[in-house]
């Protein structure tokens, strides 16, 4: 068995389970086991027929006292209970908060390695070791890797490097429900309260258009302009780890690999070196527009159009001109 | 409150990547060194929780000799002294630097200087494996909170907050805990001078680290290769403006 633990919220499997799946369904095709899913809490009857176009042929539904709110380690206990019953082959992961961190409990528990961001694994032909590919440096560096476990493959699956997709002979998934056996340990550390955000403009990850600014805006007040250009295009404003560093603007800003990533229509980068901290959160958008006083800056070559000038004399005139446009 | 932060040695990547000549590590010949940016984080924190607490705060790392640069930075922050877990030139896997740190921790113990709070970085920046934290945690029997954004000690509890999308989740530990952090939770301070100075006689402890079977065994690194685009210049200064809404229109972001 091949097992895949899935997030899922309101009856729906998140994006990045569905990518493990994937993942995981190329494992069980390569050794020939059934593919096998872990859901816990909610409601598994809404969640299986959706898993079953994914070739999912069981579908374990965990349940505990209180699981409404989530728990690490109680998680971990519901994979280590189908370790330990039904011994799969590899058990595999999305790479989100979550995912990563109980599967490290898992591995912890059992004292197996787990391989975090994995983008590929197959069955080594010597039968007991696994050939993978994983990422570093947040996806600048693909590292291949043997490994070699006394017991099942724990994997992750890295984030958007897959495509999720439908596959295998669609089956009708059975659902198998189960309670987990707990410790008090397995609850100490669990969601106490969830705080709802305060709804506020447009969210940077959302945003259709983000305009960036990095050390060459020169200062908290340089951003006026940015914020005036991004309210102009209802877009949101990002920036690099040098702006959070010298306390321009708030963390929450940070598109890379330390902050947000973001996939918009348009980025439009002003003062932007393009270190690799910065450009793994921007490599989702669909067209680059780099301005820069710097035209052999690392940024332009990764740019579809570029402005070779200060951001702060090219701004203000596209504002105007935009300002004009709407006025015709 | 004692406090130990770990942390790990990075080079300091900018625009490109370049990787030696057997494809095994990323070239540092150019490169400087830095800790993981999520741990700057940790260490200011150690720094401002000792200051409202009291107490005393240690910092600790296992890599090469030359990591004893990050742990006096660490130092120059604020921090009381160092660890210095000796692994060479090996590049040890989560569970081997792991091993190593609760040997240090439990040497610690057994010398009488307990640790309330051991503060990691979510992940390092460089292999990313998102584990030491809780392995550590797990084998010394602690709690462990991770990703952490905000963070509050009061009356031996621990209150945690993390990121969930745009929502925020509340833990609750007691003390001793582990918590790994990530960056956003405080703006770092950079060392004064008399910190620069001071950190220079600070207590530096060095062992060296024991041999281990990796089970996870790197092969070879790559860097994915990118298509380079050739990027349409659309003018040069405030003259470019025309050209620039045109694109905006083009690409349907403005309505004409």
């Amino acid at each position: 068995m091949i097992l895949t633990l899935v997030e899922h919220e309101a009856d729906a499997a998140s994006a990045t389970s569905l990518e493990a799946l994937t993942l995981a369904r190329q494992i069980a095709v390569a050794t020939g086991e059934p593919l096998h899913a872990l859901a816990i809490a909610g409601d598994a009857g809404k969640l299986a027929p959706s898993l079953g176009d994914h070739g999912v042929e069981v579908l374990h539904a965990a349940s505990f006292a209180g699981d409404e709110a989530y728990a690490p380690r109680a998680w971990a206990r519901a994979v280590l209970a189908l370790v330990g019953a039904g011994a799969p082959k590899a058990v595999a992961a999305p790479a989100s908060d979550r995912g990563n961190e109980v599967m490290a409990y898992v591995g912890a528990i059992a004292g197996l390695p787990m391989v975090a961001n994995c983008v590929e694994v197959a069955p080594d032909a010597d039968g007991v070791s696994w050939r993978l590919r994983r990422l570093r440096w947040a996806g600048s560096i693909v590292e291949e890797a043997v490994l070699r476990s006394e017991g099942p493959g724990l994997f992750t699956v890295a984030a958007d490097s897959i495509a999720a997709e439908a596959g295998g002979a669609p089956v009708v998934t059975e659902v198998r429900a189960f309670g987990v056996a707990l410790e008090e340990r397995d609850l100490e550390v669990r969601v106490a309260e969830v705080l709802e955000p305060a709804t506020e403009g447009v969210s940077l990850t959302d945003a259709r258009v983000v305009v960036g600014g990095g050390r060459g805006v020169g200062g908290e007040e340089g951003f006026a302009v940015l914020e005036e250009l991004a309210e102009l295009l209802g877009g949101a404003v990002g920036v690099s780890r040098a702006v959070t560093s010298l306390g321009w603007r708030s963390h929450q800003d940070q598109v890379g690999q330390t902050g947000c990533r973001i996939a918009p229509e348009l980025y439009i980068a002003c003062g932007i070196s393009g270190a690799i901290q910065h450009m793994v959160g921007c490599k989702g958008a669909r067209n680059l527009l780099a301005i820069n006083t710097d035209a052999d800056a690392p940024i332009m070559s990764k740019a579809d159009y570029a402005v070779i000038g200060d951001l702060h004399a090219v701004l203000p005139a596209v504002v105007a001109e935009l300002r004009k446009e709407r006025a015709r | 409150m004692e406090i130990l932060v770990c942390i790990k040695r990075v080079p300091f990547v900018g625009g490109t990547v370049v990787l030696t000549d057997d494809h095994r590590q990323v070239d540092t010949k150019f490169l400087g060194f830095t800790m993981s940016p999520h741990e700057e984080c940790a260490v200011e924190e150690a720094v401002r929780l000792v200051e409202a607490h009291g107490g005393s705060s240690a910092v600790l790392t296992v890599g090469p000799p030359e990591a004893e640069e990050q742990l006096r930075y660490a130092m120059s922050l604020g921090l009381d002294r160092a660890v210095l877990v000796d692994s060479g030139a090996r590049e040890l896997g989560p569970r081997s630097v792991a091993a190593e740190i609760v040997g240090a921790v439990e040497a610690m113990r057994s010398s009488g200087a307990g640790v309330d709070l051991l503060l990691f970085g979510n992940e390092a920046a460089d292999t990313g494996d998102f584990q030491v934290g809780i392995l550590v945690a797990e084998a010394l029997g602690l709690p462990c909170v991770t990703g952490v954004k905000e963070l509050e000690v009061a009356g031996g509890e621990l209150r945690a907050t993390r990121e969930r999308g745009r929502a925020r989740e509340v833990f609750a530990v007691t003390l001793p805990a582990v918590c790994t952090v990530k960056e956003g939770l405080n703006l770092p301070r950079y060392p004064s001078l008399p910190g620069r100075l001071r950190a220079k006689s600070k207590p530096l402890a060095t062992s060296e680290a024991s041999e281990h079977a990796e089970q996870l065994q790197m092969q070879s690194l790559m860097v994915p290769r990118e298509e380079r685009r050739e990027a349409e210049v659309l003018g040069h200064g405030a003259d470019a403006a025309g050209r620039v809404v045109e694109v905006l229109v083009e690409l349907g972001v403005v309505k004409r």
